[in-house]
């Protein structure tokens, strides 16, 4: 299993060699050491190869991921997975604020809490997080699911698209156009399939779901008050 | 004596300037609708502009170069700060970013050809990257915008360079709102939204704030792509100095600087008015900025914001800008608002030469639109070649004002080269007030 020291390794050459393991598809595993709270670690891989990464990380860890799996072992910086395509990136610890922005595809499993806009403008990602999640999280969402064990903080889903949003905690308020919705079958097996896939020790009854409205989806002068 | 009303001499009725009859108008409207005017077309108001300056041409003690025999280079790189791989333009305009959504798949290709035959590059925008574009451009600048719709590392790879939006000069600090019967699958598609909705693009970034967060994504993007890409940062004209100067800091190979007359977003009349600042007020300050940091054309300057002729690009350039941008002026060479269409703009209320309602998805032209009927009205081909035509007309134009002033190169032009014909245009662009020497702003008067 190579290892990268980041006590000798510069960054450019950690990631130049992930990136070029990821497009070579061999599979290989990686282990960082002494990252520091590096910023822009592991980014832009393009392959299936996966890197633990020991220790704490800066901004945007795992950016732009494509089917790698990167596993921090400490906490995340602001904007880890921003953008995710596919793969799965874990987080031992807590991820700072905007975890998994804009993100179009694959996990991010946050096994602590994650601060504020989590999941904004989140575009068809996952993201499970095992703890509380900040202030106007899934902000302008658009697909994709977000699954909070604990507690939502204020603004939920402000002006929310068509991402779900389930809660199992409490939510101390509701975004512009963000409404509770009715758990069907249908989500319940959304959320028993991504509670498996994180290793959350919770039952998907336990959970409220939460939606768009969707009275903002064309401009309509009446709403004004809303914005 | 005839004292008959009809004659008593009348003064002709007088129009209020402060209530003028479009004034009044936009009163009924508004009061008749309960909503704000939305437009394209960027600022309308008159406002100093290049047309306020002058060329001095050569003279005794500054000799010519002759026309159409001595050599008058046009060619620019951008990117030449950090990039492994900057953009090596042969002429000094660019293409500026119009979103796929906003435009048709026609324009886009049009744009590209055009821009391709010229040796010149063009820009995506908010909406992703399309086969049409990538394919029909040679050097493709994708931007990185609030919104990401489309975002993904793969066409980030396939961009000869990144530009990261902050700002545009039509709405320095506003975001957009693409209406819903613009939004077709395919528009849906690459945006991750459902068909039919209006589409808001986001005024700020969701994942970075300031320009020290700035910098950590510039390396980031730098990253993700081996730091071949050079990186432009797109600022629109409200605080140009210190805006240049943070995008710098922040490690930007190439600055792009938007004034109050770029308009080919749309947004609130108001807002395209009454917020920002004109493009020539923004130039000086952006080039003392590069200046001051010691890295004018060390990070390329791009102007953009109402450039319409080869004079106009020569002022900018004179001005200190390494580079201009146009979109306004593109879309009319690819067809936008010929008086051909005269009919069909009367139909919606306006005039050829001031349709400006291009969110609305009816262009007459075909450009501004998703309708598959009113698309196909643009032949991308005979478009792009139109487009080709005027960017070399502007070239041109731009050599022969250089050579009048005995410039070997485009970029030799300098503000010494100047003067203005207001005090307004003196002050903001610096240069001498024609018959004088002295600008507001300079001491010894």
């Amino acid at each position: 299993m190579p290892v990268l020291d980041m006590l000798e390794t510069e960054l450019r050459e950690v990631n130049a060699t992930l990136q070029a393991a990821a497009r070579a598809k061999g599979n290989e595993t990686f282990t960082i050491e002494n990252p520091r709270g590096a910023h822009a670690m592991a980014v832009g891989l393009d392959g299936p190869i996966s890197v633990t990464v020991k220790g704490s990380t800066g901004y945007y860890c795992a950016g732009m991921n494509k089917l790698a799996t990167v596993h921090v072992t400490g906490s995340a910086g602001p904007g880890v997975a921003e953008n995710m395509m596919s793969g799965e990136v874990i987080i031992e610890g807590d991820a700072s604020q905007y975890a998994g922005a804009t993100g179009h595809g694959g996990l991010l499993n946050i096994k602590g809490n994650a601060s504020s806009r989590c999941g904004i403008s989140m575009k068809g990602i996952d993201i499970v997080v095992h703890g509380n999640i900040g202030h106007m999280s899934a902000f302008m969402a658009q697909k994709g699911n977000l699954v909070v064990l604990g507690n939502a903080g204020d603004a939920l889903g402000d002006s929310l698209y068509e991402a779900r949003l389930f809660v199992r905690g409490s939510v101390k308020s509701l975004g512009a156009d963000c409404v509770e919705k009715e758990m069907r079958p249908e989500h319940l097996e959304i959320l028993r399939g991504l509670l498996e896939r994180a290793g959350a020790d919770a039952r998907p009854e336990e959970f409220k779901r939460y939606g768009s409205a969707r009275t903002l989806y064309n401009f309509n002068i009446d709403h004004a008050d809303a914005y | 004596m005839d004292k008959t009303p009809q004659h008593t001499p009348q003064t002709e009725p007088r129009q209020s300037w402060t209530f003028s009859r479009e004034i009044n108008s936009e009163i009924r409207r508004a009061a008749a609708t309960g909503i704000y005017d939305i437009r394209g077309g960027g600022a309308k108001r008159r406002v100093p502009h290049f047309d306020d300056l002058l060329f001095l041409g050569a003279s005794i003690s500054r000799y010519p170069l002759e026309g159409y025999r001595e050599k008058c280079d046009t060619s620019v790189v951008l990117g030449t700060r950090f990039a492994k791989k900057p953009i090596e333009l042969k002429i000094p305009i660019t293409i500026a970013g119009m979103s796929f959504g906003a435009l048709s798949g026609n324009a886009k290709e049009a744009l590209g050809r055009g821009a391709t035959l010229s040796g010149t590059s063009t820009t995506t925008g908010d909406g992703g990257m399309t086969e049409e574009e990538r394919g029909h451009s040679e050097k493709l600048v994708y931007q990185y915008l609030p919104s990401r719709y489309g975002m993904n590392p793969d066409d980030l790879r396939r961009a000869d360079a990144i530009e990261v939006v902050v700002g545009q000069g039509a709405k320095p600090g506003g975001g957009g709102m693409l209406l819903g019967q613009k939004i077709t699958e395919r528009v849906a598609g690459m945006r991750d939204l459902p068909v039919g909705i209006d589409q808001r693009s986001a005024c700020r970034h969701p994942d970075w704030t300031g320009p020290d967060d700035l910098e950590i994504k510039i390396l980031e993007l730098r990253e993700i792509t081996g730091w071949e890409k050079p990186i432009y940062v797109k600022i629109g004209g409200a605080r140009p100095y210190y805006d240049t100067a943070l995008a710098v800091k922040a490690g930007a190979d190439v600055v792009v600087l938007d004034g109050m007359q770029g308009g080919t977003a749309a947004t609130q009349d108001v807002f395209i008015e009454h917020v920002g600042q004109p493009t020539l007020a923004c130039i000086r300050p952006a080039v003392q900025a590069l200046q001051d940091l010691g890295m004018h054309r060390e990070v390329q300057l791009v102007v953009s914001g109402g450039i319409r002729t080869g004079a106009d690009v020569a002022k900018a350039l004179a001005l200190g800008a390494d580079a201009v941008a146009i979109g306004t002026a593109a879309l009319i060479a690819l067809g936008d608002n010929d008086p051909k269409w005269e009919d069909e703009y009367q139909r919606l209320g306006t005039t050829a030469g001031a349709y400006d309602d291009w969110h609305e998805g009816r262009d007459p032209a075909g450009i501004t639109t998703q309708d598959p009927e009113l698309m196909s009205r643009l032949d991308p081909i005979a478009a792009g070649r139109r487009l080709r035509n005027y960017l070399n007309v502007m070239t041109l134009e731009c050599q022969t004002i250089a050579r009048a002033c005995g410039k070997s190169h485009v970029h030799n032009l300098e503000p010494e080269d100047l003067c203005a014909l207001t005090m307004e245009a003196a002050a903001m662009a610096q240069v001498p007030l024609a018959g004088t020497n002295w600008w507001p702003g300079k001491g010894g008067f």
